[in-house]
């Protein structure tokens, strides 16, 4: 006997996703759907613009890692216009995107993912000097009084005395499935909310930079940042001297907090949740395309993540990866909302991309998916024909495998505290947990970015937009190019063709259609729905909170699904799909 | 907003709060909603007063960058506004709920709160093809818009897609995506444009509507306290623009001395918002100020109205038909083209718009 078990919205995530999965007698989930539910048009938009403003298009992809596709669409203008940038200007982004990383990071697990382990309403049952005795047993971090978490029971207990649960309602609270002891739920509670005061000064940098968080501004040929060395309150702009000294603060501040909170609460929480370790891993093959240059993104070999492919867990082999190489990146369709002139189970390499929108799911309201035939607006990306996760653990592999010393000591570190193996990584808990090795590893690379800016200034250079290609006049009638980079979810790539100093095609594969794209013409299912279908067995059909755990554990961002053909044929086609 | 009668100092003491803080924490908040002096008196009462008020959030064509946008708010903050003012009982981003679970939460509050509760939307609706577009729990946004909105007090359309149709409804349109105020026309609404909104503002703006009802609107449904005035007007470097003095590319002397950016394609002139008053992000720093010019996020149809690197000769007209008459005093005689003098001059006389696609068309 199986049951199909709905679940969508898929909340605390980015964007609208929807689950569907079939379980047995036994309630062992046999298969597993994933669909994205919602498109907005946004390459049909793009196309005939000025591929200089296309950043401000594409960044609205996603508002949660809001810098990502701004950087990726620049670079795709700056690599088809061979657009050499500053070296401060390249500091200021790999400053941004770690920034990003710390940010959306640490409020993945606190706000999107923690209330999966953390049930909220057992925290006040917590004595709050055990509390103490527990948060100061595991870190140095200062608000960790008997006071302290006394004051923050109070205020849960006053809320959910009041009768209005508000964003807490109807949560699974009390299901066997939270192991926590109260304590550890009232010391997760009060980091929840001393989280979401954290991350506002987080964004800082991004504001400084860029003027405002969210959606931070981007320029083609550098960074939209002049460096002011004069003083002159009224004549001056956000990076001064003074600018420079918060982004310094805000970084050390910031650092304090993964190192003293998120880091030794992560492996806290996993310590009670150990065969998280043993189910939901994906299709066991993992992809980076790399980021974090030195001073040229054409400097692959400088870059800080490397650029790669892992197959079948095989750490000892890192193949290459050619973004411009039409065999190797291709696109399938066969269950997603469109057809393809070659037929439905052609494959196409985003430059070749061909894109008709055919919706052929359940008229709504409807109850269920198609799942026989298409039944997402996601298409399914594939490496050399093979699916791939993308992602922090993806990340974590590839530096691991590389011999990335700091990397290989945080995570032996992490891993003997949890008494699990390395394979433990493959899993659900192993990709939460390499999302909080990742924050760490990256932000100290941050103070070491600023000095080199800092000491670029001082030597007098203070460069941070190359002008010479501004200008439309100075561009080839044709050109392609591709913009790459790693975001918080994954590898990200934009590919543009530009004719006539216009737009003529614009394509974006992104990490989370990597992840929660549907099968493939082969049958092969994307990391999202082979995750679900590896060892997970529902202890409540009606209160499935194990799909949300390993669903959460990839920090879906589903903002954009969309390829709409145009009338003009395939070349004029641009297709933008998940954030 | 010195006094306090025994009754809320009761209500104080009972809550644990000093009046001290009490009180700073109203001028801070008075100024956030950008309330009249006697409203601002009167507000330590209302706030005493105010019991939390259902909400109700639903998330369309967006990206949420708003919802992203309202946890930066760093005056009334978002934890605040949820353990003192509202009962936020549905809202994708952050509720513990998923599936069936979330959308029982959702009908629970809407049948307890009949008439009282206030509806956020953020994005826009997809109405082409029956709405295939855009579905949440298999339902179309449209469908569940116009069920929600039925029984609520009021509507905010929180962000430009919500409030004017956004990214989604620019050219040409792929979904058939409309703003809210263009399905529901018999409920009060309040848009708080920008891409995304100033993050302090969405909350001042909600504290007013919880305190005071809603507060003065224009003709556009935005708050007249927070866009009564465009960022060219409140701006740091105006002086510079006065004297005609313009940074001409990004990385130039003028740039790093903090120079109009008006050149480079800056649409403070027409963008009606905040960010030059308000600020981003702890009063950080704004578009401007960092170096890149505002792209107009908060005005309708924003994404249509030119380049953003295309430097406004005239106020470009699009989220309101400003004669020129009205706005003359903006960008007459400073770096205008002679070409451009031409059509103001008509305009003037005519009292018509201006927009960058008129003056394309004179230039061809």
């Amino acid at each position: 006997m199986s049951q199909r078990i709905v679940v969508d919205p898929i909340t605390r995530i980015e964007g609208h996703l929807r689950v569907e999965v079939e379980i047995d007698g036994s309630q062992n989930i046999k298969s597993a759907y994933s669909a994205g539910t919602m498109v907005r048009g946004i390459e049909t938009i793009l196309k005939g613009r000025d591929p200089r403003d296309a950043w401000a298009y594409a960044q609205r992809i996603c508002g949660v890692c809001t810098l990502v596709h701004g950087i990726a669409s620049v670079r795709s203008v700056e690599d088809a216009l061979k657009y050499p940038i500053p070296v401060n200007a390249n500091l200021i982004r790999n400053l941004m995107i770690a920034a990003q990383y710390v940010h959306d990071h640490v409020m993945h697990f606190y706000h999107l993912h923690a209330l999966d382990w953390v049930d909220v309403v057992s925290a006040l049952s917590a004595d709050p000097t055990e509390t103490s005795r527990l948060a100061t047993s595991i870190s140095k971090w200062q608000k960790s009084s008997p006071g302290y978490f006394s004051d923050v029971q109070k205020k849960l207990k006053k809320f959910v005395e009041s009768g209005q649960l508000g964003i807490f309602s109807n949560g699974y609270w009390g299901h066997k499935e939270y192991r926590l002891p109260a304590e550890a739920n009232l010391m997760a509670t009060a980091h929840y909310l001393e989280a979401l005061d954290w991350q506002k000064e987080v964004v800082q940098i991004h504001t400084i930079f860029g003027g405002k968080n969210p959606h931070p501004n981007f320029v083609v040929g550098g960074a939209p940042s002049p460096i002011s060395i004069n003083s002159n309150q009224s004549s001056t702009t956000a990076l001064n001297i003074n600018g420079l000294q918060m982004i310094a603060n805000v970084i050390e501040r910031m650092m304090e907090f993964v190192n003293e909170v998120y880091v030794p609460d992560t492996i806290t929480i996993a310590k009670f949740y150990k065969d998280w370790f043993k189910r939901g891993e994906g299709v066991k093959n993992f992809m980076s395309f790399g980021d974090f240059p030195d001073k040229d993104i054409n400097d692959i070999g400088s870059f800080f993540i490397p650029r790669g492919v892992i197959l079948d867990r095989d750490l000892s082999k890192i193949h290459p990866v050619d973004l411009n190489d039409p065999e190797q990146i291709k696109e399938f369709i066969s269950h997603s909302y469109y057809d393809y002139k070659g037929g439905k189970d052609t494959g196409l390499h985003p430059y070749d991309g061909e894109t008709n929108l055919n919706y052929s799911g359940p008229k709504p309201p409807y109850q269920q998916l198609d799942i026989d035939k298409s039944y997402s607006w996601m298409k399914s990306p594939r490496w050399r024909g093979k699916p791939m996760e993308v992602g922090p653990l993806a990340r974590i592999l590839m530096l691991y495998a590389k011999g990335h010393k700091p990397t290989i000591d945080l995570a032996n570190y992490a891993l003997k505290e949890l008494d699990v193996p390395i394979t433990a990584m493959f899993s659900t808990l192993g990709r939460t947990a390499a999302r909080t090795l990742e924050t760490k590893i990256i932000g100290d690379k941050m103070q070491g970015w600023l000095s080199s800016l800092i000491s670029n200034i001082q030597k007098g250079d203070l460069s941070v937009h190359n002008n010479e290609l501004w200008s439309p006049s100075s561009w080839p009638d044709e050109c392609q190019g591709v913009g790459f980079m790693e975001a918080p979810r994954g590898a990200l790539a934009h590919w543009i063709v530009i004719k006539n100093k216009k737009i003529a095609n614009y394509q974006a594969v992104v990490p989370s259609t990597w992840n929660a794209g549907p099968i493939d013409k082969d049958g092969n299912r994307g990391p999202y729905e082979a995750a679900l279908m590896d060892n997970h067995q529902l202890l409540d059909a009606k209160q499935p909170i194990e799909i949300l755990r390993t669903i959460h554990s990839f920090d879906p961002c589903i903002a954009c699904a969309v390829h709409i053909s145009g009338d003009e044929g395939i070349n004029e086609m641009i297709q933008i799909k998940i954030g | 907003m010195q006094k306090l009668n025994a009754t809320l100092m009761d209500e104080l003491n009972r809550r644990g709060i000093s009046r001290r803080s009490f009180l700073q924490y109203c001028v801070v908040l008075a100024s956030t909603m950008g309330l009249s002096p006697v409203m601002a008196n009167q507000l330590p009462e209302k706030l005493l007063n105010t019991k939390r008020q259902s909400v109700i959030w639903l998330s369309f064509q967006e990206c949420t960058g708003c919802a992203e946008a309202i946890t930066r708010a760093d005056k009334l903050t978002l934890e605040n506004l949820i353990f003192n003012f509202i009962s936020l009982d549905y809202q994708h981003t952050l509720m513990a709920a998923s599936g069936s679970a979330a959308e029982e939460a959702k009908h629970n509050a809407i049948e307890k709160n009949k008439g009282k509760y206030i509806l956020i939307v953020d994005g826009s609706i997809p109405i082409k093809d029956g709405g295939v577009y855009s579905t949440v729990a298999g339902e179309t946004n449209l469908d569940i818009l116009k069920r929600d909105a039925k029984d609520a007090m009021a509507i905010v359309s929180l962000g430009s897609c919500a409030a004017f149709g956004g990214l989604p409804q620019a050219q040409p349109n792929p979904t058939g995506a409309v703003s809210v105020d263009e399905i529901i026309k018999d409920k009060p609404i309040i848009n708080i444009p920008g891409c995304p909104p100033i993050p302090n503002i969405i909350t001042g703006v909600l504290a007013h509507v919880l305190t005071f009802g809603i507060p003065t609107l224009d003709q556009y449904k935005r708050p007249v306290a927070f866009y009564g005035s465009s960022v060219h007007d409140n701006c740091y470097r105006r002086p510079f623009y006065d004297k005609g003095m313009f940074a001409t590319n990004f990385d130039d002397e003028a740039a790093r001395s903090g120079w109009c950016l008006y050149k480079l394609g800056c649409k403070g002139p027409m963008t009606h918002n905040a960010c030059a008053v308000e600020k981003w992000n702890g009063g950080v720093s704004f578009p401007i100020q960092s170096g890149h010019g505002c792209i107009g996020c908060s005005e309708k149809d924003f994404w249509d109205s030119g380049g953003f690197y295309e430097s406004m000769a005239s106020p470009v007209v699009s989220a309101e038909t400003i004669s020129m008459a009205a706005v003359a005093g903006v960008g007459v005689g400073v770096a205008a083209t002679a070409l451009n003098k031409i059509k103001k001059a008509k305009s003037l006389k005519n009292s018509e718009p201006v927009t960058i696609k008129d003056l394309k068309q004179e230039e061809a």
